[in-house]
C-alpha cells in the first residue's frame, strides 16, 4: 500500500530536484546564445558548437580522454568481475580481509591523496625500474583502473549475489563443465551488471580531474584538465557548448542503460 | 588424467582470479600510500624529484634524511594549514547536514511513489550523479557570477541595483557541495526507506499516533542505518574536496584538498603536500573504519559459506 507523502516533503523534494537541474539547464540554454554574455540572451545560434569543431586543443583532449576512459573502463570491468567472483563465490580464502579492505578504500579516499600517492609511486618506480618513463596516458590509465575496479566490483557483486545458483547446479548435474557453464549461464545473467559497470567506470574516468592532474605529464592533458584551466579564467559559451554535449551524451547513455536494466529484470 | 588437469586448472584459476586484483591494488594503492608516508618525513630539495630520499646507502654507509619539519611547519602556520583543516571539517559537516535535510524528503518521496513515477524520479537522481562534477560546478558558476544568470535576472526585474556577490562565499561552496553530494545521500536513504515495514506504521496509526509522532518515533529510527551510511558517504569525500573550494570558494573557504594542491603544483613542496595528505588520511580513517564496520557484507559472506 502506498501511503501519502507529506506535502512539506514534496516541496523540499522539488527544491532538491530544482537545485540539481537548474544550473545545468540554464547552462545548456546559454550554449545556444548568440551573444558572449552569460546573462543576456542575444538570440539563438549554433555558432559556439561550430567554434568547438575549430578548437584543436579541446578536440585533442577529447580524443585522449575517450581513449583513456575506454581502456581504463575495460580493465576496471575485468578486474571488477574477478573481485566480485572472489567475494561471492570463493567463500573464505586467505587474504579475503585484505582484498576487501583494498577494494573498498579507494571508493572513499580523498582524490587528492590518491593522485599524489600514485604520482610518488610512479616516480619511485621510475627511479628503481626505469618504468614508467615520465608520465602520460599509461599512468592515467593505471590510476583510473585502480579506483574503477573497486566501483565495478560493487556493481557486479550486487548482481552476482541475487543470482539463482540452482541454474548452474542443474547444468553441472547434466554434465556441463565449469568454463562452459560460466560462458553460457553465468556470464549472460550478469551481463547487464557488466555493461553498467563498464559505463560507470567509463564516465568516472572521463570525468576525473584531480587524479589525472597529478599523474599526467606534459602533453597528456585530458578534457577535464583543459576545461578546468579554462574555467578558472571565466565562463565562456564555448565551454557551455562542450559541457552541453557531454551532459546530453551521458544522459542518453544513462536513460538507455536504465531501460535495458528494466526490460531485463533480475 | 584429464580430471586432474582440470582440478589443477581450477586451483590455479582461483588464485589467479584472487591474486591479480590483489596484487594490482597492493602495487597501485597500498604501496603509494606507504611511499607518500615516507616522503612526508623527508626534506624538500631543488631538483627532480624535489625531495631527498628518506633513507639509503651512500659512500659513508647508511644515511637517513628523517625529519618532522613538515609537520612542524603545518603546526606553526595556523592560517596556512590548521585553519584550512578546520574549514574542511566545518564545511564537510554542514554540507552533510544540508544534504540530509534535502535528501531525506526526496528519498522518502521516491520510496513512496508508484512504480512508474519511482523509476523516473530515480533516473532524475542518478543522472546528475553520472555527469561530471566539474561541469556541474561550472554550470553553477554561470548562475552565481556577478554577471551571471541570477544577478542578471534580479537586475532585469529591478529587485537589485548592483549585483550581489555570491561567488567565493559560504553560499556558493555549500550549493556546490549540495549539487555534488545530494545523490550520494539519497541513494542509501532510498534503499533503507523502501525496505521499511509498513505494518508498524499502520499499527501506530491504528493506536492513534499522529503522523508527526510516527515519523519521528518509527520512520527515522528504522532508517537510521541509511542515514548513517549516507552521512559517511558524503562527509568522507567532502573533507578532501578540491574542485569545489578551488572554483567556488574564496579565502575563507580554503580546504585541505586545495592547500595540498597549492603546495604541490604551485610551491612544489612535495614533502609538505605529502604531510597534508597524511593528515587528511588520519581525518578520514576513523569514518572509513566505522563505515566498514557497519557494512561488513563482504566479510560476513565468507563466514556463511
Amino acid at each position: 500500500m502506498i501511503r501519502a507523502v507529506p506535502r512539506l516533503f514534496i516541496i523540499l523534494g522539488l527544491m532538491g530536484f530544482a537545485l540539481l537541474y537548474i544550473p545545468a539547464l540554464v547552462m545548456m540554454a546559454f550554449s545556444f546564445n548568440a551573444g558572449k554574455l552569460a546573462s543576456v540572451w542575444a538570440g539563438f545560434s549554433f555558432k559556439w558548437y561550430g567554434a568547438l569543431l575549430q578548437n584543436d586543443q579541446l578536440l585533442a583532449a577529447l580524443s585522449k580522454s575517450l581513449l583513456i576512459a575506454g581502456i581504463a573502463a575495460s580493465l576496471s570491468t575485468l578486474f571488477g568481475v574477478f573481485i566480485a567472483i572472489a567475494f561471492v563465490r570463493f567463500g573464505k580464502f586467505k587474504g579475503r580481509l585484505l582484498l576487501s579492505a583494498l577494494a573498498s578504500a579507494p571508493l572513499v579516499i580523498p582524490e587528492v591523496v590518491m593522485g599524489l600517492s600514485l604520482l610518488l609511486l610512479f616516480i619511485a618506480m621510475e627511479n628503481v625500474l626505469g618504468w614508467p618513463a615520465g608520465r602520460g596516458l599509461d599512468t592515467i590509465i593505471i590510476a583510473h583502473a585502480t579506483f574503477g575496479m573497486c566501483f565495478a566490483a560493487v556493481v557486479i557483486q550486487a548482481r552476482l549475489r541475487q543470482f539463482d545458483r540452482s541454474l548452474e547446479e542443474a547444468a553441472m548435474d547434466l554434465g556441463a563443465r565449469q568454463p562452459y557453464i560460466f560462458m553460457t549461464i553465468t556470464l549472460p545473467i550478469i551481463a547487464p551488471a557488466i555493461i553498467s559497470a563498464w559505463l560507470l567506470t567509463f564516465t568516472l574516468s572521463f570525468d576525473d580531474l584531480v587524479i589525472a592532474s597529478f599523474v599526467s605529464g606534459p602533453g597528456s592533458s585530458t578534457l577535464p584538465i583543459v576545461i578546468f584551466s579554462k574555467v578558472r579564467l571565466g565562463v565562456t559559451p564555448e565551454i557551455n557548448a562542450i559541457a552541453t554535449l557531454m551532459i546530453v551524451t551521458i544522459a542518453i547513455g544513462v536513460i538507455a542503460g536504465a531501460r535495458l536494466m528494466r526490460r531485463n529484470p533480475r | 588424467m584429464g580430471e586432474q588437469i582440470q582440478r589443477l586448472f581450477y586451483h590455479y584459476g582461483k588464485w589467479f582470479i584472487i591474486g591479480l586484483p590483489l596484487l594490482w591494488l597492493m602495487l597501485f594503492f597500498m604501496f603509494p600510500l606507504l611511499e607518500m608516508a615516507q616522503v612526508s618525513f623527508t626534506e624538500a630539495r631543488r631538483g627532480i624529484p624535489p625531495f631527498k630520499p628518506l633513507w639509503g646507502f651512500g659512500e659513508d654507509g647508511f644515511f637517513t634524511n628523517f625529519t618532522l619539519g613538515n609537520y612542524q611547519l603545518i603546526y606553526d602556520f595556523y592560517e596556512d594549514y590548521l585553519g584550512p583543516a578546520l574549514n574542511s571539517l566545518r564545511i564537510a559537516f554542514f554540507s552533510t547536514l544540508f544534504c540530509l535535510f534535502f535528501a531525506y524528503p526526496m528519498a522518502y518521496w521516491i520510496a513512496r511513489s508508484p512504480d512508474d513515477m519511482r523509476h523516473i524520479l530515480l533516473i532524475l537522481v542518478l543522472l546528475p550523479f553520472w555527469t561530471s562534477s566539474l561541469l556541474r560546478m561550472y554550470a553553477l558558476i554561470g548562475l552565481l557570477n556577478p554577471n551571471g544568470f541570477v544577478n542578471g535576472m534580479l537586475l532585469w526585474l529591478g529587485v537589485i541595483d548592483t549585483p550581489i556577490p555570491m561567488m567565493q562565499t559560504d553560499l556558493s561552496v555549500y550549493l556546490g557541495m549540495l549539487l555534488t553530494y545530494l545523490p550520494l545521500m539519497i541513494l542509501p536513504l532510498y534503499a533503507t526507506l523502501t525496505r521499511l515495514d509498513h505494518s508498524l506504521h499502520e499499527a501506530a496509526s491504528d493506536l492513534g499516533a499522529s503522523s508527526f509522532t510516527i515519523f519521528f518515533t518509527i520512520t527515522i529510527p528504522l532508517s537510521l542505518s541509511g542515514i548513517i551510511a549516507g552521512c559517511l558517504l558524503v562527509f568522507i569525500p567532502a573533507v578532501g574536496e578540491f574542485v569545489i573550494p578551488a572554483l567556488l570558494g574564496g579565502p575563507d573557504q580554503v580546504m585541505l584538498g586545495k592547500v595540498l594542491w597549492t603546495e604541490f603544483f604551485r610551491n612544489r613542496d612535495w614533502p609538505v603536500a605529502a604531510a597534508i595528505a597524511l593528515i587528511l588520511m588520519v581525518i578520514v580513517t576513523g569514518p572509513i573504519i566505522y563505515m566498514r564496520y557497519i557494512d561488513r557484507g563482504d566479510d560476513r559472506e565468507g563466514e556463511q559459506v
